[in-house]
């Protein structure tokens, strides 16, 4: 069976997948005004400084909305199809996707709380995945 | 409201030749084949000696110097646009913008698109990105995004949006050179397979191969020529980069954006959306008309899915939207052939499917580079 994609982070965006096999999930901050992106960019796209940190992220986000897909575009997610991938808004502001664990995007509503929990089911890279709040 | 210093080309550039090749599978040729194709046609339509054009666009074609050389033509402006489905309206304005400063005489604009047989796939490791550890990708599932919060805010649902598809597809019947020529209903909409829920296949565009090109002169150039000119009479633009790591998506389906572009637009042709007698609309995926459709102002935001009922869009209906079959069911043309079709209802010249007395016929590209076009008759 073939891998799934793994993540190919730009120079800029190394310091997210580290934080993530530490087992922290991060934000791009700036320095300078507090600016908070992802992915990483090489200035702040609000001041331009070139003064950035991955700073710990509350881990908090909201659900804005989700796909379902049937077609398989990689033969690693082949035998998951058909699965769902859901957009969340962080509440640090970016948007991030992902996919829910525990639950089905049908579920769910829009708007609804979720929060992050760590996938370490590959030994080298950590992938942020979210859950309903307060459920197992 | 931006600058609005360029209203002065309000009628000042025209076009004056469009051409377009067959659409559908062809192996046999290639990018160039297909551009030259549609260039020797859209010479023909205008009677222009094709040494007299002195500027030249291209998109999706490789190389604008063998595009050129193959032409037999060495002008005095070029550009090449990147492959992407939002750059037609992009590249008229560009080319309205040279002529009126003089940089060209004969701007002429050739898009050429060879995908159907070499079965792009547009996702998957053939564009990679930052989502795909998550298995998403596509553009067609950033539009699912947008559609299912769509239908979460404001309770559109499928069978309104399949509206969009068959009003599409019974123009394509009409038309001799659409890909798909067999009727479909609201429920044949809804049997058809899901590719990236809630989108289904006839939600999508179809990837054929083919070319088009238009040619554009000034007002003054254009009394010489065959035909009688269709003026720009108006345009707009607004990009939406941020957020767009999730490539072909916009949480509020570019709403403000597309406001802007209407703002600029109707500012600069003087007529507003009742004035519209047809809407050519880009239609990579069929969500992008309703957003489309709000942001112009022809509804409300979150009301496109009524709005688009009971055949609106539907020729003889308040607004009959793409009417040579969009990218849904004539041929994946990315913006090009629509603007072509709009000069061809301004001529009167699409026979089954001509609206009558199309005086005023906009096109739109709702996209992180959002644009619209005016054409009246010269």
């Amino acid at each position: 069976m073939s891998s799934k994609p793994r993540p190919r982070p730009d120079v800029f965006n190394t310091g997210f997948w580290q934080a993530a096999r530490e087992g922290r999930f991060t934000i791009q901050r700036c320095d300078d005004c507090g600016d908070a992106h992802y992915p990483g960019t090489p200035v702040c796209p609000k001041c331009l400084s070139s003064s950035q940190s991955w700073a710990p992220a509350s881990g908090r986000g909201t659900l804005l909305s989700w796909v379902r897909f049937h077609r398989a575009y990689w033969d690693g997610f082949r035998e998951e199809v058909p699965y769902g991938v859901v957009l969340v808004g962080l509440e640090e502001g970016p948007m991030m996707l992902s996919n829910l664990v525990g639950a089905e995007p049908e579920d769910c509503t829009i708007g609804e709380k979720l929060e992050v929990t760590l996938d370490t089911s590959d030994p080298e890279w950590t992938l942020p995945k979210w859950r309903r709040v307060g459920r197992a | 409201m931006p600058n609005t210093a360029f209203h002065k080309l309000k009628d000042r550039i025209a076009v004056v030749g469009v051409g377009n090749t067959a659409y559908g599978n062809f192996p046999h040729t290639d990018d160039y084949g297909l551009g030259a194709e549609a260039f020797r046609r859209a010479v023909e339509d205008c009677g222009l000696d094709k040494n007299q054009v002195d500027g030249l666009g291209v998109c999706r074609v490789p190389y604008y110097a063998r595009m050129g050389e193959i032409l037999g033509l060495n002008p005095r402006w070029t550009v090449q646009f990147p492959p992407h489905g939002r750059m037609s309206a992009m590249a008229i304005i560009e080319a309205a913008a040279a002529l009126d400063a003089g940089l060209c005489d004969y701007a002429a604009l050739i898009y050429a698109n060879i995908g159907r047989s070499r079965r792009v796939n547009y996702g998957g490791e053939e564009s990679p990105g930052v989502w795909d550890p998550f298995g998403f990708t596509s553009p067609g599932a950033a539009h699912a995004l947008m559609f299912q919060r769509h239908m979460a805010l404001y309770g559109t649902t499928t069978r309104q949006l399949a509206e969009v598809s068959v009003a599409v597809r019974h123009h394509a019947c009409l038309n001799p050179d659409a890909v798909m020529k067999q009727p479909i209903t609201i429920e044949d909409h809804e049997a058809t397979r899901p590719i990236t829920a809630p989108l289904r296949l006839l939600d999508y565009c179809l990837i054929n191969d083919g070319a088009v090109c238009l040619i554009l002169t000034t007002k003054e150039r254009a009394r010489d020529l065959k035909k009688p000119p269709v003026m720009i009479s108006g345009f707009g633009a607004r990009e939406a980069y941020t957020g767009s790591s999730i490539s072909n998506f916009n949480l509020n389906f570019w709403y403000d954006e597309v406001q802007d572009v209407a703002r600029q637009t109707y500012g600069m042709a003087g007529v507003g959306p009742n004035d519209v007698d047809a809407l050519m609309c880009y239609d990579n995926f069929s969500p992008t008309v309703l957003f489309s459709l709000e942001g112009l102002g022809f509804c409300k935001q979150g009301e496109a899915g009524s709005f688009v009922e009971g055949g609106t869009l539907r020729l003889g209906g308040r607004l009959p939207t793409n009417t040579d079959g969009g990218h849904l069911s004539n041929s994946y043309m990315q913006g090009w052939a629509l603007n072509v079709e709009a000069v061809r209802q301004v001529r009167g010249e699409c026979g089954a499917r001509q609206v009558p007395n199309a005086q005023v016929v906009q096109f739109v590209a709702t996209t992180p580079c959002s644009r619209s076009i005016i054409y009246t008759p010269g």
